[in-house]
């Protein structure tokens, strides 16, 4: 058997490997992908952002807890920033999570951003398929500790939840462009601190302006992750948002968008890669660049050229 | 992309110490190595599952409360019973010099005592990962 049929015969061991696969680029990742797209779409998959120290690997843990008591199976992706310079990556979001690890229910996997920006790593929409393809049926994705610009989430998640700490930031920060806006469900963790109800307003003045998002006003919950506060009210609103979904359309409508961002992208690079091996393999690229810098030509027209060269 | 050596650092049983542990995971960061940290007290199979979960390359052990001769061969024989045969192990710790031949009898490629270099740790992975 290849890895993709032991996946779908329930190794856990295969389905490892598959994430690996897919990370590295290995030369067997496409045909596991070819293999495993039909089983994919079952899962919810369900996104955690928010700023570093939030508490998302711990409300993950919560959550997924009580998911496993509805009977339902779990997976995790935790995602950790890559370093900029030697690009190696500490991935430490497990510590909230070791209570799971034996649970044969659940399956984590951390993984480093890999030189992405977006908050996730440019294959976590890969890692996710592959446990929908094993047949979870809550998908968590928790990115990397987000700024304000890491928004990759929306383009992975059914549901986006965005979670808030009290004690961040001014009122002008509510009504910037960026994690603020992409808000499924807002959770507000650490509530047992200073500041909680100003925030709670400000979140809610915030989403009394947005127009965009009539048809579904995101839910503002207060939490407690470390206590275990405020979980089974945030299922509730997981719960509704699923419903709602279902019942607009809007899940048809996001994954139709998804699925052409997926393909656009995955055609985009493999366009990109087929031309740059081209140019690679025929000595140009080189002596281009240098004409380029040495204003001796410009990199419109050199791009241009290129193209035209190929589409002959 | 190329392959990313991932290691896991662990420690196993009642032993409430990591700053080694830290120090070391930092090193093998600062060596372009993914490395994912289990945290303190963790059983071996814990260990074991986080292992398979992660599909790490390397599985570093580090152990300060003596029960290395009990806990590292334990890891090891619940990693490969999972069909990870091409795990690389090392250990470190406060681990005497006569405890470490019956360790290496039992899959645990190197031993690193108080005073190894961190650079030597992630020359032996470089050298030693499959």
């Amino acid at each position: 058997m290849n890895i993709a049929e032991e996946l779908l015969a329930g190794s856990r061991l295969a389905l490892s490997r598959a994430i690996t696969a897919v990370e590295n680029e290995y030369d067997t990742a496409v045909e596991i992908m070819q293999k495993l797209y039909p089983h994919t779409g079952k899962g919810h998959v369900i996104g955690i952002t928010g700023p570093p120290g939030a508490g998302k690997s711990t409300l993950t843990d919560k959550l997924a807890k009580e998911y496993r008591r509805q009977g339902k199976t779990v997976g995790i992706i935790a995602v950790d920033p890559t370093s900029p310079f030697s690009g190696g990556a500490i991935l430490g979001d497990r510590i909230r999570m070791n209570e799971l690890t034996m649970d044969e229910g659940v399956f984590i996997r951390s993984m480093g951003t890999r030189g992405s920006l977006g908050g996730l790593s440019r294959k976590t929409a890969e890692a996710v398929k592959i446990l929908d393809a094993f047949g979870k049926d809550i998908i968590f994705i928790e990115t990397v500790g987000v700024g304000q610009s890491e928004v990759d989430i929306v383009k992975a998640a059914d549901t986006t939840l965005v979670v808030l700490v009290p004690g961040l930031g001014d009122d002008i920060q509510a009504i910037k462009a960026g994690i603020l806006e992409i808000g499924d469900i807002f959770a507000i963790n650490k509530a047992d601190h200073d500041g909680v109800e100003r925030l709670h307003i400000e979140i809610e003045q915030m989403l009394d302006l947005n127009q965009s998002k009539v048809a579904w006003r995101p839910p503002v919950k207060r939490t407690v992750a470390s206590l275990t506060e405020g979980v089974t009210e945030l299922i509730d609103a997981i719960g509704e948002h699923i419903s709602f979904l279902d019942e607009s359309g809007t899940l048809t409508a996001r994954r139709t968008v998804r699925a052409r961002n997926e393909l656009l992208a995955m055609l985009n690079e493999q366009i990109g890669r087929y031309v740059l091996t081209n140019i690679k393999s025929s000595g140009k690229l080189d002596r281009m660049i240098a004409s380029v810098e040495k204003r001796e030509n410009d990199p419109y027209s050199v791009v241009s050229d290129i193209l035209k060269g190929l589409l002959r | 992309m190329e392959k990313l050596i991932r290691v896991l650092v662990a420690k196993p049983g009642l032993d409430g110490h990591d700053r080694g542990a830290k120090v070391v995971a930092r090193a093998l960061r600062d060596a372009g190595f993914e490395v994912i940290y289990t945290g303190l007290r963790q059983t071996p199979e814990q260990i074991a599952e986080t292992a398979l979960q992660e599909d790490v390359n390397v599985v570093a052990l580090s152990l300060l409360s003596g029960a290395h001769n009990h806990l590292f061969p334990r890891v090891v024989e619940l990693i490969k019973g999972k069909g990870m045969t091409d795990v690389l192990f090392i250990g470190g710790g406060v681990i005497p010099d006569t405890d470490i031949p019956g360790l290496k009898a039992a899959g645990i490629a190197e031993v690193f005592t108080p005073g190894t270099t961190t650079t030597s740790i992630v020359d032996f992975i470089k050298a030693n990962v499959k």
